[in-house]
């Protein structure tokens, strides 16, 4: 089903939600990738504030190529979530909402986001040229140093993603595969 | 007769390569996606293939990297026994065209100095590059930029003998299963049979550089290419990993001598961006 949402995403929103579901995205979310998250964990650790606000914050897992003059941003598609599940369950239970990433995610991932009525996104994966034009302004909040990886907010509209984790339990990965799937 | 060869030439054109290569894919790829864009059975991996079509026309139009992730810069080059080079040192020279490629092409610096303390080069190098020794003058190129979402799904088994093709074939699927949605189906295959450990890895990621139209020419491994795209397709991974007929557009595989107690499979898979760039010169 289509649908076309304003972020920030609440744990109402996420709970009507459907694995499978193709939505649109406007709004504000922000960006962060490995090491972004690895600062984060080690703040949350010794008890710190954090450079961003995670209640029902949207977190999209890229580091975009260089943005070339008069535009936002450079390439900017989806990397693999996986590597930010180590991470993903504490940032769950401190109120974020919304992953977007690709590729498949830990069944502690898949718990957190059921407990927290959260959602897990896939983006297109290698789309990074497509997916740029929805991204309408960029701007680092912390860590510039890491480059690429540098945690960012970004203002979307109408950005496309799907429904893969839901907070009821689904997970398309394991469902959609079965439709095409044959015995060999 | 000796041919002298400048490496700034070969800066040159290794600075062109990775721009050209991060934002346009050769005709073989295209041709494969156009022909998946019309096979496809899901309608949302329709959806998805055309959109990776839509994507790589706003790459070419509007000079954006085809994906943000630009990739670690490797380098086959095949240098004729005649060559002399001059000027700075070929490594160097190759580095200083990845540099510039890099930088002046707006593509990501995806290169970090250490895998453990991991402080980025800022620059992208240093590249992956492989040295061979050929007959002739001529220096060839093959420059193909690797992104990680694929590359970390990639595998090495060391099969034994007794396992036969059958363990080949197992080894393959096993690998695809693993990658799923990680390694941004549909994919390309690389596989290198033989050789020892590492030759076989080697021979993985050069099978990903050949035109993907173009078989082995060993009759057994052309119909094993053949019968694992097949395999590979019927697993329904398919487009994004969200369920479809086409989960690769390819499987390529090199093979190689090896011992007698061994039987070595590399599968190193690439993403649908399946880039490079060859030159001669």
């Amino acid at each position: 089903m289509d649908k076309k949402i304003n972020l920030p995403i609440t744990a109402e929103i996420a709970k009507d939600l459907k694995a499978g579901d193709y939505v649109y995205l406007t709004g504000e979310m922000y960006v962060a990738r490995d090491a972004a998250h690895k600062r984060l964990m080690e703040l949350i650790e010794k008890g710190h504030k954090l450079p961003i606000e995670l209640e029902d914050a949207t977190i999209y897992y890229m580091g975009p190529s260089p943005a070339r003059e008069g535009r936002p941003i450079g390439s900017a598609g989806p990397t693999t979530a996986s590597r930010m599940d180590k991470y993903a369950p504490t940032l769950l239970d401190l109120g974020l909402k919304a992953m977007i990433g690709k590729g498949k995610r830990t069944p502690e991932v898949l718990e957190a986001i059921k407990r927290n009525n959260a959602v897990y996104f896939a983006a297109i994966g290698g789309a990074g040229t497509l997916l740029s034009k929805c991204i309408v302004e960029s701007e680092i909040v912390c860590y510039e140093d890491l480059g690429a990886e540098a945690i960012r907010k970004i203002k979307v509209v109408d950005f496309p993603v799907i429904v893969v984790g839901d907070c009821h339990g689904n997970n398309l990965y394991d469902t959609a595969i079965l439709q095409f799937k044959k015995d060999n | 007769m000796i041919r002298e060869i400048d490496t700034a030439v070969i800066t040159e054109n290794i600075k062109e390569m990775c721009i050209e290569a991060n934002h346009y894919l050769s005709k073989d790829m295209r041709e494969a996606l156009d022909r998946a864009c019309v096979n496809e059975e899901s309608e949302l991996g329709k959806k998805i293939l055309n959109q990776l079509e839509d994507n790589l026309e706003i790459a070419d139009k509007e000079v954006i990297p085809i994906c943000q992730d630009t990739g670690m810069a490797v380098v086959f080059i095949e240098v004729g026994q005649d060559v002399h080079f001059i000027g700075v040192n070929i490594e160097e020279a190759i580095n200083n065209g990845v540099k510039a490629g890099y930088t002046e092409g707006f593509l990501r610096k995806s290169v970090v100095s250490d895998p453990i303390e991991r402080v980025n080069t800022e620059d992208n190098t240093p590249a992956i590059i492989h040295y061979s020794i050929v007959p002739g003058d001529k220096v060839r190129i093959t420059l193909a930029p690797k992104g990680f979402g694929s590359e970390n799904m990639s595998r090495v088994f060391m099969l034994k003998p007794a396992d036969g093709i059958e363990g080949v074939k197992n080894a393959i699927l096993t690998a695809v299963k693993d990658a799923g949605p990680n390694a941004c189906p549909p994919m390309v295959v690389g596989v290198g049979i033989g050789g020892t450990f590492e030759k076989c890895a080697l021979l993985s990621k050069k099978a990903l550089t050949r035109d993907i139209n173009c078989h082995s020419k060993i009759g057994w491994v052309a119909d094993l290419e053949q019968e694992m795209l097949e395999k590979i397709n019927d697993l329904g991974i398919g487009p994004g990993g969200l369920g479809g007929t086409t989960t690769a557009l390819a499987v390529n595989i090199n093979t190689y001598p090896t011992h007698i107690a061994g039987l070595p499979v590399a599968i190193n898979i690439c993403c649908h961006v399946n880039r490079h760039s060859v030159r001669e010169i």
